[in-house]
């Protein structure tokens, strides 16, 4: 009686929602899935003659390898970043402000960023001047004329703007981990004479796995939203270090290579599927 | 000697304190600066800073932190004389409320149903709604073109307000509030006859407020930034957000720039300001635990 009734609310509250997702997302996306299978036009059946297609495309090769590259150099450059102010900052009794500047890139809209940034990475711009006055003030080095959206330095202009917008978010969620900690067991560290690196390592790291696959899992979400930057500060073709995986998506897409965009998005969509399964996996150990 | 080398690390400590929290600070503030003296700037002023932007001189761009001629000249043309504008602020905030409003009606009652009735399969679905929201737009983007496309929806704002209503996103996090009430309350009101609508509106709703309405602060800030859905799905520039049309706006045009940016930044830090404690709350939210 109970357990019916249950599945009737259940039911009445989360249709709306179930019905959407069903129009919206899953419906198409089993569409997606057979076109990957089809041509573009007439919607023969291929094989997998799409999949080899794009598995031989120079551009989504080079996309795929610059999407790793970056998240592999950024994901674990955010946490430990995030971590390294994290742990200062839980020890501030009123470190809300500090959090707050922390937190404010996240607020900025990317179009109203990328103006300053333009300016900033500009061959004849502000961080060029920078150095530049650096050089000569200790006459190490002289005038500096990188042109930083031109060249591999792109890539890392992309990395730091990644940094900057959500270093925020990371330090709110390594002090909330480091708040769910009792104090106790820090405590009874202390008295057992541990000291300060002993006691981040045996008692502090061990009890923040949790928040680590959060943070990674969220880094990897949010890894994906840099194309905003990409795009806007370099266009849909860019220098060839920041050819990303959002690029090829979206190219194909203006020029209606629907066949390619269909074998690439199931391929991206099942590789996310394996290791968000993969991550979780390893966190329930 | 000993002492010594102890006040010297407690020195250096204090020293990387400071500046953990100076820099950031300088680095966020840094662009914040630019844009508001830019967009007081004279055009003639701006023009000589950013000579070498147009005329590929060689030498350094320079900027001056109080402008030499400080003017509202370019609000005033942007705010008063260039209608265009208000309808792509408009465009932005009819897109971004419409977007809220539906996950309101649609994700908050399908949050509750996760987090109070535990029915068969109910975890799984939620598993399945939990991957779709981690998926990038790239990968469900060809899906959403040809649901869009069927409909006849493409090039009008409801090809990017209705794929956002059904966004899983703020379920999860709706759903992080609602977990938090204790459930004997539910209990204690059914024995006294409540009806599950009247538990809905009286007890979930009040109590589970900051998730809520961190779904909305994090939600808000998304979409002013949207980018993404309206370049795929938006051909008319009339349609287009200001987050899309902004940076078509070139250099000659830099003043404009500086003044429509520093307007689109108001709404976002108001929000930001005055959602502040719920947009922390909804970042926990977004990492709790199953």
């Amino acid at each position: 009686m109970r357990k019916s009734r249950n599945l009737i609310s259940f039911l009445i509250f989360a249709a709306p929602s179930f019905i959407g997702v069903i129009i919206f997302v899953l419906a198409p996306f089993l569409d997606v899935f057979k076109r990957s299978f089809s041509t573009a036009v007439t919607g023969q059946f291929v094989g997998m003659a799409n999949y080899h297609t794009i598995f031989e495309n120079q551009a989504f090769l080079l996309a795929v390898k610059n999407t790793f590259r970056f998240t592999l150099v950024c994901i674990p450059l955010l946490v430990v970043i995030g971590f390294l102010i994290a742990w200062p900052l839980s020890k501030f009794k009123n470190g809300g402000i500090i959090k707050s500047i922390y937190l404010f890139p996240l607020a900025m809209p990317t179009a109203t960023i990328v103006l300053v940034w333009k300016m900033v990475f500009y061959q004849q711009g502000f961080l060029n001047i920078l150095l530049t006055k650096t050089g000569e003030w200790s006459g190490a080095f002289g005038e500096i004329n990188v042109d930083y959206l031109g060249s591999e330095a792109a890539f890392w202009v992309l990395v730091c703007s990644y940094i900057w917008k959500n270093t925020g978010y990371t330090v709110v969620l390594w002090l909330a981990g480091i708040a769910g900690i009792p104090a106790e067991l820090i405590e009874a560290a202390k008295v057992d004479g541990a000291g300060g690196m002993q006691r981040i390592w045996h008692i502090v790291l061990p009890n923040l796995k949790g928040s680590l696959y959060t943070i990674v899992i969220l880094s990897f979400l949010n890894s994906f939203k840099i194309y905003r930057e990409a795009y806007l500060v370099a266009g849909a073709y860019p220098h060839k270090s920041i050819y990303l995986l959002q690029h090829t998506f979206n190219n194909w897409f203006v020029n209606l290579e629907l066949d390619k965009m269909a074998a690439a998005a199931v391929c991206t969509g099942g590789f996310l599927f394996i290791v968000i399964l993969l991550l979780q996996k390893m966190w329930d150990k | 000697m000993k002492g010594n080398i102890y006040e010297i690390i407690k020195k250096m400590k204090k020293a990387l304190t400071a500046f953990v929290l100076i820099l950031p600070g300088i680095l966020v503030a840094f662009p914040i600066v630019i844009l508001i003296t830019g967009s007081v700037m004279d055009q003639y002023e701006l023009k000589e800073y950013l000579n070498p932007i147009f005329t590929g001189a060689s030498d350094f761009i320079s900027w001056k932190l109080i402008p030499d001629y400080p003017s509202f000249a370019n609000y005033g043309k942007l705010l008063f004389m260039t209608p265009q504008f208000f309808v792509l602020f408009w465009n932005s905030m009819r897109m971004t409320a419409c977007i809220l409003a539906g996950q309101l009606l649609v994700g908050v009652p399908a949050a509750w149903a996760f987090a109070v009735y535990k029915v068969k399969g109910s975890k799984i679905l939620f598993a399945v709604y939990v991957i779709l929201m981690l998926l990038p737009f790239q990968v469900t983007m060809l899906s959403s073109y040809l649901v869009l496309n069927r409909f006849s929806l493409l090039n009008t704002q409801q090809a990017v307000i209705l794929p956002a209503v059904f966004s899983t996103f703020p379920i999860f996090l709706t759903y992080g509030g609602f977990r938090t009430i204790p459930s004997q309350l539910f209990e204690a009101a059914r024995v006294d006859g409540g009806s599950e609508r009247l538990i809905f509106f009286k007890i979930g709703l009040p109590l589970g407020k900051g998730g809520i309405l961190s779904a909305m602060v994090l939600g808000f800030l998304e979409y002013w930034n949207m980018l993404e859905q309206p370049m795929a799905f938006l051909d008319d520039k009339e349609l287009w957000p200001l987050s899309l049309y902004l940076p078509e706006i070139t250099w000659g045009q830099a003043g404009f720039s500086f003044c429509a940016s520093v307007i689109m930044l108001i709404p976002a830090v108001f929000v930001f300001i005055m959602g502040q404690d719920y947009l922390e709350q909804g970042i926990i939210y977004s990492g709790l635990k199953e």
